[in-house]
């Protein structure tokens, strides 16, 4: 199962769970299967007009800042972080 | 040891096209003044709008009477806020993914009920010339009601300050979106903590208990300009069919077209937006200011109507970058190793929320391996003009605060800057305190060309010289991007972008294309065109353009490349399995006589199977991140308290410098710009909110007599997400000058100075001397 890393901000919603394991091959597969463990957290994470990533949220899977948002795949080894979205200046 | 000459490229691979220095294809009609900038639109019938600004750094909007302005002959129309629209406060994603909260948006450009800063655009007016439309404004009435402003963060978080925005949300429950506003049934208290977040790794506690050396500081920085030297302006047109057309210099026409289409309330479909040439940004020009203004205006008006600004109101009323405070915490044992390290970091965001402090909270640790972590980011409200990015935005303050943290902790422990440093790196898979692991980056192979290269063990002449070195982090960025490429039947190709240039990404772009056709990069004629034209293409920001717009280039590059293995297959009558192309030409697989050169083919393509045109829309993961470090030498003067710098050198991992010379350019201007913030440049204020140096005269930015020539050492560690190995490196470059001549001007004169700039003021106030 994927690693969800949770931000510290939420972990009051997992009971102070840094690290979950979620099944799922997309990343809105585990928002889902995320929000069957811990309700409340795909309010935070979906949004659900735009059926995407909450807006001003990055999703970096493995390492990456994902393109595809909830359609992103990952894996069973996949390592997952949700974290506030960055601009640039140049 | 390498024999290090000026300007160096440490090259990882070399390739035919790609890595070469040609002219730039825009670069004589820029010198020769042929080149149309924004402020150069003309039409026939334009009027000329001018904007009337709050003279107040706070107050609340009671009434405004336009009726005397109107009735001025020659007035053809006059706007507030009550001519665009004012969306919710809901944060909406752009058409194509990038955030924005329409409300502040809007607010911004023309304020509603209350005025936040001097200059705050309150109404505005077109005429058939500048003088009337000026003599206009002065005839519009406003009643204010005028309040205390608050204008440092610090003084914004005090339970009794005054509030901006009666209801914007605090952030700071569980959510960690930016900043909102409050639901009508939510009983919650406005604040002007707009924004709180944090990021965790590891065991804070134990990590400081395992340290033998902690240092622990607190460093401040005030708003400074961006400087470009190209006011924003704007143009609008209606149509007849009711589409607007709009012209402007931007960072992102696409932008300025979804931005305007929903201040207009029109679908995106009928806004097209013209990209003129732009005379710098560094991130300003990402939002915008005069363009939604001019198509108020010109649809009231029934006439086209340009709105440009003066630098005075780009200096009050454009977006500067925070004022920041941040405080690091780190700890170190004896023989160097980081334990853990703990940052505040406090960013000014101007009128409405949005400062640049993610950014700066996800790069401040993100150079080193830190095993225990924690970063807090605040964003506050406060009565200057709203924020908008500067080149890496956020990084540069948080450089200079844990670069001389850093600088302060090798002494401690007696070890060499540079081998601190590189004892700590962060490399590929590295974790960083923000969680995700570091891909593959160039940072150790970075110092080490430090502590190889003359400058860094070149002896320092004179009593009060001093060397300072310090490193940068920035994430990049990507995002989605167009071309098409259209081959000539002369065998040249004309490629058509939607990024507007502005750091030489025509020539970049270019490159990547040729290099794949195996065609001299001069016959590659690029366009950037307007946003009917094109697919979308998200903004010129984050140093995205060369990977990104790159990307997309050597995609249609592919694409072309394919057709042509087609064309020269039906030619011979072969399959396409017998064809190969390579360096420019067609070959038959087994055939040698059979070949068929890239302009020959061109001139065939229309009786082989019609044009040729090859196009890719992409949106590439994988950006890469940038590290620079720094060294310099500085000279201070100790009875003026006059800092010069003497000799400047800076090194940086680009990836693949595409164009070497432009690579150089970017790292050359980005360490300028820190240098003027390191020492001169800050929003002068007094004590009623008002900007007092608000002209190039009196904000002093550094020019070429103030400097010495800024050597380079380029480091290519390829991007393995990029077919070439690009990553972007217009921005790491502006990061470590503070620190580092800070931690120089310590060497100097054995003073640590923690607040911008390090004028002379405050270099005497050091010295004990006033």
């Amino acid at each position: 199962m994927a690693e969800v890393w949770i931000p510290p901000q939420l972990q009051n919603m997992t009971g102070g769970v840094e690290i979950v394991q979620v099944p799922g091959s997309t990343v809105r597969q585990l928002i889902n299967n995320l929000d069957e463990q811990y309700p409340g957290l795909k309010e935070i994470l979906y949004d659900e007009e735009e059926e995407d990533i909450m807006p001003g949220l990055a999703v970096i899977v493995d390492g990456e800042a994902s393109q595809l948002g909830v359609l992103e795949r990952v894996t069973d080894d996949s390592e997952v972080h949700f974290l506030p979205a960055i601009g640039g200046g140049r | 040891m390498l024999d290090y000459k000026p300007n160096m490229v440490l090259s990882n691979q070399e390739y035919k096209v790609v890595g070469t220095r040609p002219i730039r294809p825009d670069g004589a009609d820029k010198v020769t003044g042929k080149a149309r900038y924004a402020a150069d639109t003309n039409l026939p019938g334009l009027l000329f709008g001018r904007v009337l600004r709050s003279p107040h750094a706070h107050a609340r909007i009671k009434n405004i009477d336009t009726s005397k302005a109107t009735a001025l002959p020659g007035v053809r129309a006059v706007v507030t806020s009550a001519d665009i629209v004012e969306p919710t406060g809901r944060a909406s994603e752009l058409s194509e993914g990038a955030m924005v909260n329409y409300k502040f948006l809007s607010n911004n450009v023309l304020a509603t009920d209350k005025a936040l800063y001097k200059g705050h655009a309150i109404a505005a007016v077109c005429a058939s010339n500048t003088h009337i439309a000026e003599q206009a404004l002065k005839l519009i009435e406003v009643e204010y009601e005028v309040l205390p402003p608050v204008m440092n963060a610090k003084e914004a978080m005090k339970a009794d300050a005054p509030l901006l925005h009666d209801r914007l949300a605090s952030m700071n429950t569980a959510s960690i979106r930016a900043g909102g506003v409050l639901d009508d049934n939510d009983p919650t208290k406005g604040s002007n903590l707009a924004n709180k977040f944090e990021f965790q790794l590891g065991d804070l506690e134990k990590g400081f208990a395992e340290a033998d050396f902690i240092v622990e500081k607190e460093t401040s920085t005030v708003a400074v300009h961006q400087g470009y030297i190209e006011p924003q302006s704007g143009t609008a047109q209606w149509h007849e069919d009711g589409t607007l057309t709009v012209w402007s210099s931007s960072q992102g026409h696409f932008t300025v077209r979804d931005y305007t289409a929903r201040l207009m309330g029109v679908p995106v479909s009928s806004v097209k937006a013209v990209p003129m040439e732009i005379g710098g940004g560094f991130g300003a020009k990402l939002t915008m200011y005069a363009e939604p203004i001019a198509a108020a205006l010109a649809r009231k008006a029934g006439a086209p109507v340009k709105v440009t600004m003066t630098r005075t109101e780009v200096f009050e009323a454009t977006g500067p970058t925070s004022g920041t405070f941040i405080t690091v915490k780190m700890g170190a044992t004896k023989d160097g190793r980081i334990t853990a390290a703990d940052a505040k970091m406090i960013f000014e965001a101007g009128a409405f929320p949005g400062s640049p402090v993610v950014g700066g909270a996800q790069c401040i640790m993100s150079a080193y391996d830190i095993p225990n972590g924690r970063i807090e980011g605040y964003d506050v409200v406060v009565n200057r003009p709203k924020t908008s990015a500067y080149r890496a935005p956020g990084s540069p303050a948080a450089a200079f605060c844990i670069e001389t943290v850093i600088d302060e902790l090798s002494e401690k422990i007696g070890m060499d800057p540079i081998d601190f440093r590189l004892l700590n790196s962060a490399k590929e898979g590295t974790r960083r305190v923000t969680g995700p692991t570091m891909p593959v980056v160039g940072f150790i192979q970075t110092l080490e060309a430090v502590k190889n290269h003359p400058h860094y063990s070149a002896p320092k002449d004179g009593k009060y010289r001093g060397r300072g070195v310090a490193t940068g982090f920035w994430g990049n960025n990507t995002g989605p991007s167009s071309a098409v490429a259209t081959v000539n039947p002369d065998g040249t190709v004309n490629l058509a972008e939607g990024s507007p240039d502005i750091g030489g990404t025509r020539s970049s772009v270019s490159l990547q294309l040729a290099e794949v056709l195996g065609i001299p990069v001069e016959d590659v004629h690029p366009q950037v065109v307007d946003t009917d034209s094109i697919g979308f293409t998200s903004n010129t920001g984050g140093s995205s353009v060369t990977f990104k717009t790159g990307f997309a280039a050597y995609t249609a590059a592919q694409h072309v490349r394919q057709q042509l293995i087609e064309r020269a297959a039906k030619i011979w009558d072969v399959s396409t399995d017998d064809v190969e192309y390579t360096d420019g030409v067609a070959q038959h697989k087994s055939d040698s006589e059979l070949k068929l050169t890239f302009k020959q083919i061109a001139a065939r393509q229309v009786p082989t199977g019609g044009p040729i045109v090859g196009s890719a829309g992409v949106n590439p993961p994988g950006a890469g991140p940038a590290l620079a470090a720094h060294v310099v030498d500085v000279e201070v003067d100790v009875e003026t308290g006059k800092v010069e710098i003497v000799r400047y050198t800076a090194f940086q991992d680009v990836g693949k410098a595409i164009h070497p010379s432009y690579v150089e350019g970017q790292i050359q201007g980005g360490v300028v710009q820190g240098i003027g913030w390191a020492l001169n440049e800050e929003y002068y204020m007094n004590d009623n909110g008002h900007m007092v140096n608000s002209s190039f005269l009196d904000y002093r930015m550094p020019v070429s007599l103030d400097l010495p020539m800024i050597d380079t050492v380029i480091v290519e560690i390829a991007n393995p997400s990029h077919p070439f190995g690009v990553r972007g490196v217009g921005e790491v470059c502006i990061c470590p000058p503070m620190a580092a001549i800070s931690n120089a001007i310590y060497d100097a004169i054995g003073t640590r100075i923690n607040e911008l700039p390090m004028k002379p003021g405050t270099i005497l106030e050091a010295l004990g001397k006033i």
